[in-house]
């Protein structure tokens, strides 16, 4: 314990050196580091550390990690990175390459477990004093998840400091986790901790407060003390009931992610079979055509790849959408009144244009860079996490939503388009070009195809069968929602959605989908149109 | 589009169906294969040029199979307008049922040596038979399953679908849901039924070695006969009164049904004929094939189906024959010559046959001046 605190004393002692000092002087701690022991490492490891320099950690890390090498001919120390040849090491401070060198010529700085245990308190230390209240926030929880009685003087000496009150929440749930950790500690403090606890939400929360509740083989609590046994009881019962409430959150926000990511890729298709009576068997296709435009801006802006997504948007709506109107052009126009035809037609379609990309891009799978603005998650607290590209996807494809629910009701375009659904014949007579209509809407339809291309990108890998996957579920979410109703597509891919994330717990992925389509299977039989018929005056085929 | 021409002469139906000229032109022509082919291959010498080895019997007889199920597509999208995207399905289940008791058959020939489970199942360290399987060691139990498997699900299916008037293109889609989900569920390794790989490894059927060229033969001449009589059954169902309702019905079902005819029943009863003839020719192809496994399911396979018939000319049964043997020869000659442009053909056979020939190759050969004549006494 002394050591600690001799070494919590120089950190704190450091904290004014000035920048440049902290160079030259991490410099002179490199040049004893190679020879030292390892009882000189670990002072020169707190003087490393009582620089408070911003490469301080990095360096730190670095050791912990088994990563910093010194070059045996000159004793130089840099970061290593395993090349052909063996190493190529880089300098702490510029970045630059100090050369490659192979496995006998360089040499890990090495640590025992001592140093090692001295470092991750070091490093703790660091990460609890970070600007950024969230990276305090992830260093505390990383104390919740791995608790060791070491941190304790830590923990306390950040409690004393800490103003911001989210991060004072979790440093206390660290320090009552270290608390329980630690054997030694009295019941008074223990049944404190386990209140502070029952508060927490962290997963290895449930963990530590449950070793109170283990019971031997005839149900007998293992813990004597009943105070203790009964405090963790109700900590145990308030986590767990907290726990579930988030996995319900977590399964709700896959489900609406699965049924946006539906939304996308059935709401065009519920255009063109709502207004022209087509099903589109080649809008898998036109999806798989955007996903690959996405991957061919990417190509060609490999610099910008946080841009290149954005930029993908309209081009990929522009190529399938395009796609789309010359289809319609060229074969589905003649096929008028024959929707059945038509679906033989468009699915030799989808076969052309799988074999075509094929050709052109081989048939492997490509991946598209996610952004990095799109990467990593959001971790509300220690038991619910959002990944940042379905939140992207849930939020684009309700916009993607919004912005057709405009044009439908918003443009003359909308208005012709939504007089051809519901009578044809008779918006012809009132001067409508429905075969205009048509092709645009096609068009249309394809475009936002394309668009959840895109979108798919980001989740999954890119290949010529990337559209069969989603076509057979839009289609189940386009018969289940009813023709050319916007809202019975949302709801009927929310519902799916939903229902099928909910399931896959329960019974597994599999079976949940075959569950689902045999429930749309059942609920054709009594709603034939769907949930939400489009009310006109049609007249019976 | 169909040949529905009321028959003129007297005597039983199936008399005056032998005496029409294309019947009895396709029966010919069956029986000529089935009796040359295994001439060729058993009595002429390897080293002659008309020696048919025994591959090319085995593919053929692949062929007969798949005209089986083209015609049982047929004659529910020809005559009844019934466009099945999951008629694989049944195809499939019933070749599941053929596999399963020639699965039975190894006995204790398999790599575990085990003589009640088939492999598979010792892999997956099952230590009993499913209640399902219980039977399918006796042929005469397979064969009823092979009709009754798909025949119950179709009926229970379009009991369901016809009821409640699920037409047209939702009716399509549901077909494929049908077959998709099933195929999903043949996946699984918890169905007991293979999984991924499913069944295969057979070694003989009623005792006859399966390797052996006899067998194969015998195969190829079954399937030929069961090709005929299917033939001549859905012939006759179409040139009946009933096959003129189930006309009535593609072609105006509303005014059929408001004419007092039960719609649904005629449909019904046409789909459940259908959806057996199309478990028959599964049942028929496993043996010949010699393997069985989801794929058979997959959606896809159901609609190449359809191209076969729509390409051959739907609503003339022997079209359907005809596509399936095209596209199916197409398809091998192709994929073996040129992988990459196989599926650029088979879609431009789609797209080009529904704009441009509506009827199949049967509607070109009576465009064709030459042939008009042949045909149009047919008709007569």
């Amino acid at each position: 314990m002394t050591m600690l605190k001799w070494l919590v004393v120089t950190l704190f002692a450091g904290l004014c050196a000035a920048p440049l000092q902290a160079e030259d002087s991490i410099a002179e701690i490199f040049t004893a580091l190679p020879k030292a022991s390892f009882s000189q490492k670990a002072e020169l490891m707190a003087q490393i550390a009582a620089t408070e320099s911003d490469q301080a950690l990095d360096i730190l890390q670095a050791i912990y990690d088994g990563n910093l090498y010194y070059i045996k001919a000159d004793k130089r120390v840099g970061y290593a990175a395993s090349s052909p040849e063996g190493f190529v090491l880089s300098d702490v401070f510029s970045g630059e390459s100090l050369g490659e060198y192979g496995k006998r010529k360089v040499k890990k700085i090495t640590i025992n477990n001592s140093l090692r245990r001295d470092l991750s308190q070091l490093i703790a230390g660091f990460k609890l004093r970070a600007e950024e209240p969230s990276l305090r926030i992830q260093a505390a929880r990383d104390m919740v998840n791995s608790p060791s009685t070491d941190l304790l003087p830590l923990i306390d000496q950040a409690l004393k400091v800490e103003a911001v009150a989210s991060v004072r929440e979790v440093l206390e749930v660290a320090r009552a986790a270290t608390l329980l950790a630690d054997r030694g500690a009295d019941k008074q403090e223990i049944i404190a901790a386990l209140g502070v606890l029952a508060e927490a939400t962290d997963t290895n929360a449930i963990n530590l407060v449950s070793r109170y509740t283990l019971k031997d083989r005839d149900g007998n609590y293992l813990e004597q003390d009943s105070d203790l046994v009964a405090a963790a009881e109700q900590a145990l019962d308030s986590l767990n009931g907290r726990q579930s409430f988030y996995t319900l959150v977590q399964n709700l926000f896959f489900g609406v992610s699965l049924g946006s990511v539906l939304l996308l890729t059935a709401v065009g298709l519920a255009i063109t079979f709502g207004v022209m009576g087509v099903i589109n068997m080649a809008h898998g296709e036109m999806i798989m055509i955007g996903a690959y435009a996405t991957y061919t801006v990417q190509l060609l802006m490999p610099n910008m790849i946080g841009m290149s997504i954005l930029v993908a948007i309209p081009v990929a709506f522009l190529v399938s959408g395009l796609t789309g109107v010359l289809v319609e052009r060229l074969i589905i126009r003649h096929l008028y009144g024959r929707p059945l035809e038509t679906l033989l037609a468009t699915f030799g379609l989808s076969l052309v244009l799988q074999q075509l990309v094929r050709t052109i891009y081989s048939p492997l799978n490509r991946s598209v860079i996610t952004p990095e603005w799109m990467s990593g998650s959001w971790a509300v607290n220690g038991m619910l996490s959002l990944t940042y590209n379905r939140l992207y996807i849930i939020i684009f494809s309700f916009l993607v939503l919004l912005a057709l629910i405009a044009l439908m009701k918003k443009t003359s375009f909308g208005l012709q388009m939504r007089a051809v659904t519901m009578n044809r014949k008779m918006a012809s007579s009132m001067g409508i070009k429905t075969g205009w209509v048509d092709a645009l809407t096609f068009g249309l339809g394809s475009g936002i195809a394309g668009i959840a291309g895109v979108a798919l990108s980001q989740l999954t890998n890119v290949g010529p069968n990337l559209g069969q996957a989603y076509i057979i579920d839009s289609f189940m979410v386009v018969v289940f929602g009813g023709v050319g109703n916007l809202f019975g597509t949302l709801f009927a891919a929310m519902s799916l959605g939903l229902a099928n994330k909910f399931m896959e717990p329960m019974v597994g992925a599999v079976l949940a989908k075959i569950l689902m389509l045999v429930f749309i299977i059942l609920f054709i039989q009594k709603w034939p149109r769907g949930l939400f018929a489009i009310k006109g005056r049609f007249v019976e085929d | 589009m169909t040949s529905t021409v009321p028959l003129t002469k007297g005597g039983p139906l199936i008399v005056q169906l032998l005496r029409e000229k294309s019947t009895s032109r396709f029966l010919m022509t069956l029986a000529a294969l089935a009796i040359l082919m295994p001439v060729l291959n058993l009595a002429v010498p390897q080293d002659s040029m008309f020696h048919v080895s025994t591959y090319t019997l085995t593919l053929l007889g692949k062929y007969l199979s798949y005209a089986m199920l083209a015609l049982a597509v047929d004659l529910i999208w020809g005559y009844c307008g019934i466009l099945s995207l999951g008629h694989g399905a049944f195809f499939a289940l019933g070749g599941y049922a053929m596999g399963m008791y020639l699965m039975r058959q190894v006995g204790d020939r398999g790599v575990y040596g085990d003589p009640l489970l088939p492999d598979f199942m010792v892999f997956l360290n099952w230590s009993e038979l499913p209640w399902f399987w219980l039977g399918f060691d006796q042929f005469w139990f397979a064969a009823l399953m092979i009709l009754l498997v798909p025949g119950t699900l179709a009926f229970a299916f379009g009991w369901l679908a016809f009821r409640s008037r699920v037409t047209g293109v939702y009716l399509s889609i549901i077909t494929q849901a049908l077959t998709y989900a099933l195929m999903l569920a043949f996946f699984r390794n918890e169905m007991g039924f293979g999984g991924n790989n499913g069944l295969t490894d057979f070694k003989d059927i009623l005792g006859f070695d399966l390797q052996s060229d006899a067998t194969r033969n015998t195969l190829f001449v079954v399937t030929a006969v069961l090709l005929a009589l299917a033939y001549v059954f859905c012939r006759w169902i179409t040139t009946s009164k009933f096959g003129r309702v189930l006309v009535a019905v593609r072609d105006a079902e509303s005014r059929t049904r408001f004419m007092g005819y039960r719609v649904e029943h005629y449909k019904l009863f046409v789909f459940v004929v259908s959806a057996v003839i199309a478990g028959i020719a599964g049942a028929l192809y496993v043996p010949q094939v010699g393997i069985i496994n989801p794929g058979e399911f997959s959606p896809i396979n159901s609609i190449e189906i359809i191209i076969w018939v729509a390409i051959g000319g739907r609503g003339t049964l022997y079209g359907a024959v005809i596509g399936a043997f095209i596209v199916n020869y197409a398809k091998t000659y192709f994929t073996a010559a040129f992988p990459e442009l196989w599926l650029f053909l088979l879609g431009g056979l789609f797209v080009v046959t529904t704009l441009y020939l509506p009827k199949g190759i049967k509607g070109l050969m009576d465009r064709l001046p030459v042939l008009r004549k042949t045909t149009l006494t047919e008709g007569a």
